[in-house]
């Protein structure tokens, strides 16, 4: 095969672009600017913290079952350590968004990494709903009682029915997980490909 | 475990929430409390030095 035909391949082309976009000394950074040193920087990395613990615990659920989480001790505290992690995960997005919203954090050719961060909290909001009502438990039955009104005002309830319990735990342990852990990743690479945002001063220094 | 059940027993679940009711805004104390604590956290990761920041800053 000639220099040519390899240059043409798209794998030899998609290398070339990654390894031009994101060279390992850019993926994994051995310094940050100095402004990132302010705790409003941290959230992001907590959010990412809190998204792993949630998604180790709940295969670890998955794996033990209803019967294992609602009536054992260790179950007990498995199921707990999801739903802290939970609330932990969207306490910690939550104020990494107003962090990044005020912060106008999708300048400098930044709307992708904006975007996915976006579209990732409302991935996170549908998963954490298909939880509540995946609980298998009083609880879960008045949510989704409560919400497929909501659901049929909006005319999609047809596909996504609150009261179906298999259909709910689908989306809860298959679609939405891998919705947010790939924009998660995806988020995370825009961000090591464009850096972390640099306060408005800074942007001002150098001339963006 | 005793001690665990007394601490339990600070937070009464097993009983109907409170909530706040002003004009159209309904929201239980809960939530209010977690939304005040994320607008704490938020000012507070604002304006609380970091630790090692005035250090770098005199390596530079």
């Amino acid at each position: 095969m000639s220099t040519s035909e390899i240059d043409r391949q798209w794998t030899t082309r998609l290398r070339k672009r990654v390894e031009g976009k994101l060279p390992p000394e850019k993926m994994l950074p051995d310094t940050q600017p100095t402004y990132v040193a302010s705790w409003i920087y941290v959230f992001g990395v907590a959010t990412l913290s809190s998204l792993i613990v949630v998604i180790g615990t709940g295969c670890i659920l998955a794996l033990r079952g209803p019967y294992w989480w609602h009536g054992s001790a260790y179950g007990h505290f498995v199921n707990s350590l999801h739903l802290w992690s939970v609330e932990l995960f969207f306490f910690t997005m939550v104020v990494h968004l107003w962090g990044k919203f005020f912060m106008a954090a999708w300048r400098g050719g930044r709307s992708l990494t904006w975007m996915t961060g976006c579209v990732t909290f409302f991935a996170s909001i549908g998963a954490g709903f298909t939880g509540y009502v995946s609980q298998t438990n009083f609880d879960s039955q008045w949510i989704s009682t409560q919400a497929k009104d909501g659901i049929n005002s909006g005319g999609v309830g047809a596909y996504f029915n609150p009261l179906n319990l298999g259909q709910m735990l689908m989306w809860h342990i298959v679609l939405l997980p891998l919705a947010a852990v790939v924009l998660t990743g995806l988020h995370v690479l825009m961000v090591r490909v464009k850096g972390v945002v640099p306060p408005f001063d800074k942007d001002a220094e150098v001339g963006e | 475990m005793g001690w665990l059940s007394s601490l339990a027993a600070l937070f009464p679940l097993d009983n109907l929430g409170h909530y706040f009711h002003w004009h159209f805004i309904l929201i239980s104390r809960a939530n209010l409390i977690v939304i005040i604590l994320m607008v704490v956290t938020f000012l507070s990761a604002l304006f609380l030095p970091f630790p090692g920041r005035r250090s770098r800053k005199e390596n530079q």
